[in-house]
């Protein structure tokens, strides 16, 4: 009859598994790796203070098939961080009008959108 | 995404009788129910427990609430649990059933057993005092904090106010004014669990309804109250609550119009 | 089930950590994450459609410098972008270590300031590397 001790009060995946908890997910998780990798970002462009060679030479190691990858993956996050926010400041700040599942579709089809037209300009 | 999530909401307005709401949720009871057995699995103990399985005869129209009082009337006693209305009025049966916050008054077996299982738990976010049963005290007290009362100036000897049906305040208090207190939304919150102190949907709501309220006076208190850190500010636009409302309320709509009311506030310095 | 509670029978779980911000400070430090997502909104757009033109036939460092090199309006333009950044991160940061980790008080206040200068000064610089060459 008995199923072992456990914790009563949490809330698991049924309770958060619908359209806006998993846009917050997606927000979250990408506001958190692009804090992480602006400094990357930003050291990278610093290269050009010791010269454009040594820019080229760091772009030249990013052709990398993995490293292009996760730049692609960050573009990504970009865009759906953004396409995100942007549904955020719509929910706070204009009237409500129930219509949240519009703004989703919305954010989604942006993060898309972006992430068609930089693969279809990659060469 | 299963068919339980079109489930229709129960309509905001009084006035209509249970049996209305009732046949549209009750499909394809008829044929086979009676011969079918429910597994069910009920919480017991407190913070820390277990589940036990009871197995309940399926009923045509069964609500949540009576595989529960089956239980208790039939198989197992000691059950402790809560309700009182049984028609979603009074807002005590809230339980968690199968891993969401929902009154189990108005909830049909038919419309949430997977399969023929049914969990049955205390609502989350709150102290279990025994088995189904949450201690509200947390929950109450957080409406109090936010400054949940209305505060007016008018006396016996003063007439009535007039407040036009059509201006834009009433309409916005029209929109959560029928909330009833059940927990539902703060069971659901996940900023609730996260952060202990926030004051949670529910609070939040009652003091969108009264700064809504052209006749209170205690608007600058009340807005310093639901302010920041453990106020609206804290909402992240989950939406759980506004997705689990009984009702059909959305009080992720009135945080967002606290956190505009709140961030003029502060820039007028009137925080 | 009883709880504990304060003076004026607040319970204990609502009163304020003794180091937390005023209120109005952590009001403003919202305001100041949507104001500055605004900003980000529009610079976030150029940013992706520039990435997205800049890719056509490769990188080239001789091809990012020579659109940035000496180009008062991109350095402008990339200094506000940093500035928006170095607001918008560190606040939306705050939220997760108290959320995620229980991370309360001066302590974690301090931090993301900490990050918010770093992440400032680090921006800048890149600015500056890729307009000053």
């Amino acid at each position: 009859m008995r199923s072992w001790a456990r914790d009563a009060v949490r809330n698991d995946f049924r309770a958060r598994n619908h359209p806006a908890y998993w846009a917050f997910v997606v927000h979250r998780a990408s506001g958190v790796a692009l804090t992480l990798f602006l400094p990357l970002h930003f050291w990278a462009l610093a290269q050009s203070l010791q010269g454009e060679a040594r820019l080229e030479s760091f772009l030249r190691w990013t052709d990398q098939p993995l490293v292009k990858l996760s730049e692609i993956g960050l573009v990504l996050l970009l865009a759906a961080h953004m396409a995100g926010g942007l549904r955020l400041l719509a929910i706070e700040f204009l009237p409500w009008r129930n219509r949240q599942k519009t703004l989703l579709a919305a954010a989604a089809a942006a993060t898309f959108a972006f992430g068609l037209a930089l693969l279809l300009n990659l060469t | 995404m299963r068919s339980e999530e079109k489930e229709p909401r129960l309509a905001a307005s009084a006035g209509v009788s249970p049996t209305d709401h009732a046949s549209p949720l009750t499909p394809h009871t008829s044929r086979s129910s009676n011969h079918r057995t429910l597994h069910v699995r009920v919480w017991r103990g407190t913070e820390t427990g277990h589940y036990d399985d009871f197995d309940v005869p399926r009923l045509e129209s069964q609500t949540v609430l009576d595989v529960v009082t089956h239980i208790q009337r039939k198989l197992d006693p000691t059950l402790s649990y809560r309700y009182a209305c049984r028609v979603g009025m009074c807002g005590s049966c809230a339980m968690t059933v199968n891993g969401k916050a929902r009154w189990t008054c108005r909830t049909h077996v038919s419309v949430v057993a997977e399969g023929d299982r049914l969990e049955i738990g205390p609502l989350h976010n709150l102290p279990v005092v025994k088995d189904l049963v949450t201690d509200m005290a947390p929950f109450f007290d957080k409406w109090a904090a936010a400054k949940g009362r209305f505060k007016g100036t008018a006396t016996r000897h003063d007439g009535f106010a007039r407040v036009p049906p059509q201006s834009p305040q009433r309409k916005l208090v029209d929109e959560s004014i029928e909330c009833i207190g059940c927990g539902v939304c703060y069971s659901s919150c996940d900023v609730v669990t996260w952060r202990p102190d926030y004051l949670g949907p529910a609070a939040l709501t009652r003091a969108w309804t009264l700064v809504n309220d052209v006749r209170d006076v205690g608007q600058r208190e009340r807005l310093a109250a639901v302010a920041g850190d453990a106020g609206c500010h804290a909402c992240h636009t989950h939406t759980s609550c506004t997705e689990r409302c009984p009702k059909g309320l959305s009080p992720t709509a009135g945080i967002a119009g606290l956190k505009r009311a709140v961030l003029a506030a502060a820039l007028k310095g009137e925080l | 089930m009883t709880q504990i509670r304060g003076a004026e029978g607040v319970p204990s779980s609502l009163i304020p950590h003794p180091s937390a911000l005023a209120v109005r400070t952590q009001v403003l430090l919202w305001g100041a994450q949507r104001a500055s997502a605004a900003v980000l909104g529009l610079c976030v757009l150029v940013h992706l459609v520039t990435i997205i033109y800049a890719v056509r036939g490769g990188l080239t460092a001789t091809e990012i410098l020579a659109r940035t090199s000496g180009s008062f309006a991109w350095a402008a333009f990339y200094a506000v972008f940093v500035a928006a950044v170095a607001v918008h991160a560190p606040i939306g940061l705050r939220n997760i270590l108290a959320e995620t980790f229980g991370w309360r008080g001066r302590a974690l206040d301090v931090f993301v300031l900490l990050v918010g200068i770093v992440l400032a000064v680090w921006g800048w610089r890149a600015v500056y590397a890729v307009v000053g060459a």
